[in-house]
């Protein structure tokens, strides 16, 4: 999987880049992955935020990322805004491929 | 009941008995703080020491928080703490707290103010929902807000109480709960919750009375009313008059009595005069539970509920976590046995918002969803077995409706088996499986369900509701749920017949089984085991060590050749008047 491909600069959008994530894992992002999901983004300094249904949330944002209410199988935009947003990207979209490492 | 307007007019309100015993006090009616949040308008000189009152209060409160967290550790379990978790995740949310503080320079208005517009935003989105789970996040959220605003308005948090009461509450949230480590409480009494609930649970643990499903209690009470709870027929009475008053006392003292007498039935085998065994065991769903029941006089878990995880979070517990309960259940109840239900819930349980069933009673549930889930139901089968290594763990499968179940449920516990063995596993190999007869159809095949297991469990709630067709929850039809209808009485009679034709014990798990005017029947009927709630255990072992087995065979034949429920249970409390005139009966 060429996930650090796949977190391409968007040339639209001059500096920044966007990935398109998946929930896999069957719980959707309750609780657990979305403490994990916070945690990860955090050690980046670039600017992280999710946008589903229209609604944009702070993804280092625990409160935000709770109010998401994002089940199994729904898409979500993940965008990252700062200098080390590749890397920030490829960990993030890593974590939704495993399924946060639940069943 | 003539009154005069002037005098406090007695009010008794009916509900749930959660756990025994008798309290009078004075009545202190717990309500959730709700604070009074004002918006006002700051200098630009005072923005730094607003800002630093909301750090200050959010410091406050996760030490509170902190607190709350560990005692619920230690009360409800892990599971339950894990709410208190995410409430200390919200307080430590340096967006939230950054942009809240930003608000306050730019917006110019007080902190209380902010706080709680910025953290209704989220609550809203959250109510928009419609998932259930979303709203219970909803309510955490809203609990943290109003936390950090008393705190910010610097008022303490209500923990001690002047002298001791009987808490009355609409119901009792899981952060609530640290009334109870804090006060001396001698009762508690609730519009919501029901026997299974934490209130419930934690009630029985810590030996408070308790009622709950009352529905109005908190709109008829006041602080300081008088008060008295039964929790043994689930009533309080609001302003007792000097007749309740002597009434319950005189209940309360014979209740003592007969309890003192009780607990010295705890350690004795539940054996009738002339030596028939039954097995007396109880019917839990939380680990914490097992040594209450232990204490009561279980001699092992006849029903352990395990759908209690699954219900508690969203998504399937893992196969480790659902065996670091099992094991503690199994070790605690350990040398006796304990009965693990694999999950009994319906699917609207399991996919929560997008799955919704005409007649769920009727639908995909019990051993229907497990089979239809084979990862779900392997998950628990192997979690199970590996709690079994000290050979007193049991299986078994609800809801099974035909003996073709019961085939395809033993080939996936083979295959579970088959997973562990490879993975190099220990389980007892030969771990004893069971069947709930709960389904009519079922009832009818019990011979040949016999013949593929080792016990069979007679659950009587949907037993009967199903062969009356009557929802007991449906209170225009509820009086025609009848557990002494002579067609129930006949179907359980045949259930025990057709397990000892096939050399097999058979039980009863349901709330029939702690009805004590129906146990001195179930024995006579041949019963070999009894699985109740732990609150009712000493009565119905007093009960087995009275009554002969020849005599309870006697009155059991009699009783099946009755024709109505009406004949049945005029018979019954006769025989009981007779033979047990220390059984304190309700009326």
């Amino acid at each position: 999987m060429g996930l650090r491909n796949a977190c391409a600069t968007n040339v639209l959008k001059r500096v920044m880049i966007q990935q398109e994530v998946t929930i896999k894992n069957r719980a959707g992002l309750h609780t657990r992955p979305a403490a994990t999901l916070v945690k990860t983004a955090a050690r980046f300094q670039a600017e992280f935020f999710i946008e589903k249904d229209g609604m944009e949330i702070n993804g280092k944002s625990i409160i935000g990322v709770m109010t998401l209410a994002a089940e199994q199988g729904s898409t979500m935009n993940l965008r990252f805004d700062g200098i080390d947003e590749e890397a920030a990207c490829a960990a993030v979209a890593d974590l939704f491929e495993r399924g946060f490492d639940e069943q | 009941m003539e009154q005069t307007s002037s005098s406090l007019q007695e009010l008794i309100l009916k509900g749930i008995p959660a756990a025994p015993g008798i309290a009078m006090g004075t009545a202190y009616l717990y309500s959730k703080h709700v604070p009074h949040i004002e918006m006002k308008t700051i200098a630009e000189s005072d923005v730094e020491a607003e800002q630093q009152r909301v750090r200050t209060a959010n410091a406050r409160s996760e030490k509170e928080l902190q607190k709350i967290l560990a005692f619920a550790e230690q009360k409800l379990g892990s599971q339950s703490a894990k709410i208190f978790e995410a409430q200390i995740m919200i307080l430590n949310d340096t967006i939230l707290m950054g942009s809240i503080e930003k608000r306050i320079a730019k917006e110019l208005k007080n902190a209380e103010y902010i706080v709680g517009d910025e953290i209704n935003k989220y609550k809203r989105m959250m109510l928009a929902s419609p998932d259930e789970y979303m709203h219970e996040r909803a309510r955490d959220v809203e609990d943290v807000m109003h936390r950090i605003v008393r705190n910010i308005q610097d008022q303490k948090l209500f923990s001690r109480l002047e002298g001791a009461s009987i808490i009355v509450s609409e119901s009792l949230l899981a952060t609530d709960t640290v009334i109870f480590s804090r006060n001396q409480i001698l009762g508690y009494a609730a519009d919501l919750g029901g026997v299974t609930s934490h209130a419930a649970i934690l009630s029985r643990s810590l030996r408070i009375p308790a009622v709950l499903g009352l529905r109005n209690v908190t709109k008829n009470v006041r602080t300081g009313d008088s008060v008295a709870i039964d929790g043994y027929a689930g009533t309080i009475a609001i302003n007792p008059n000097a007749q309740t008053i002597e009434q319950l006392e005189k209940k309360a003292e014979r209740l003592k009595a007969f309890e003192e007498q009780l607990t010295a039935f705890a350690p004795l085998v539940a054996d009738t005069p002339d030596h028939k065994h039954i097995e007396l065991s109880a019917n839990i769903e939380v680990p914490e539970e097992v040594d209450y029941a232990r204490a009561q006089g279980a001699a092992g878990i006849g029903l352990y509920r395990t759908e209690g995880t699954l219900l508690a979070r969203q998504g399937d517990p893992s196969e480790e976590e659902q065996y670091e309960e099992y094991k503690k259940v199994a070790e605690a109840t350990f040398p006796h046995p304990v009965i693990f239900r694999t999950f009994d819930i319906g699917g609207d349980k399991l996919a929560p918002g997008e799955y919704h069933e005409e007649n769920p009673f009727l639908g995909w549930r019990g051993i229907r969803v497990s089979l239809d889930r084979p990862e779900m139901f392997l998950t628990q089968l192997r979690a199970l077995l590996r709690a079994s290594t000290k050979k007193n763990v049991r299986i078994m499968f609800p809801m099974i409706a035909k003996v073709s179940e019961v085939r395809r449920a033993k080939e996936f516990l083979k295959l579970a088996k088959n997973e562990l063995k490879a993975r190099g596993l220990h389980f007892d190999a030969r771990i004893k499986i069971g069947v709930m007869i709960e389904v009519p159809s079922a009832a009818i095949m019990a011979e040949e369900i016999a013949a593929e297991v080792d016990f069979l469990s007679i659950g009587s709630n949907d037993l009967i509701q199903y062969l009356l067709a009557v929802d007991r929850d449906n209170a225009a039809v509820a009086p025609l749920y009848q557990q002494f209808n002579p067609a129930v009485l006949r179907t359980i009679k045949a259930v025990i017949d057709a397990g000892h034709r096939k050399n097999i014990w058979v039980g009863m798990c349901g709330e029939m089984g702690g009805d004590p005017i129906a146990t001195i029947l179930l024995v006579g009927m041949g019963i070999d085991e009894l699985s109740v709630v732990p609150t009712v255990l000493p009565e119905i072992k007093k009960i087995i060590r009275t009554i002969k087995y020849k005599d309870a065979v006697r009155i059991a034949d009699k009783v099946l050749t009755l024709h109505t429920e009406d004949e049945i249970r005029e018979y019954l409390a006769s025989v009981i008047k007779k033979q047990l005139p220390d059984i304190p009966l309700e009326d």
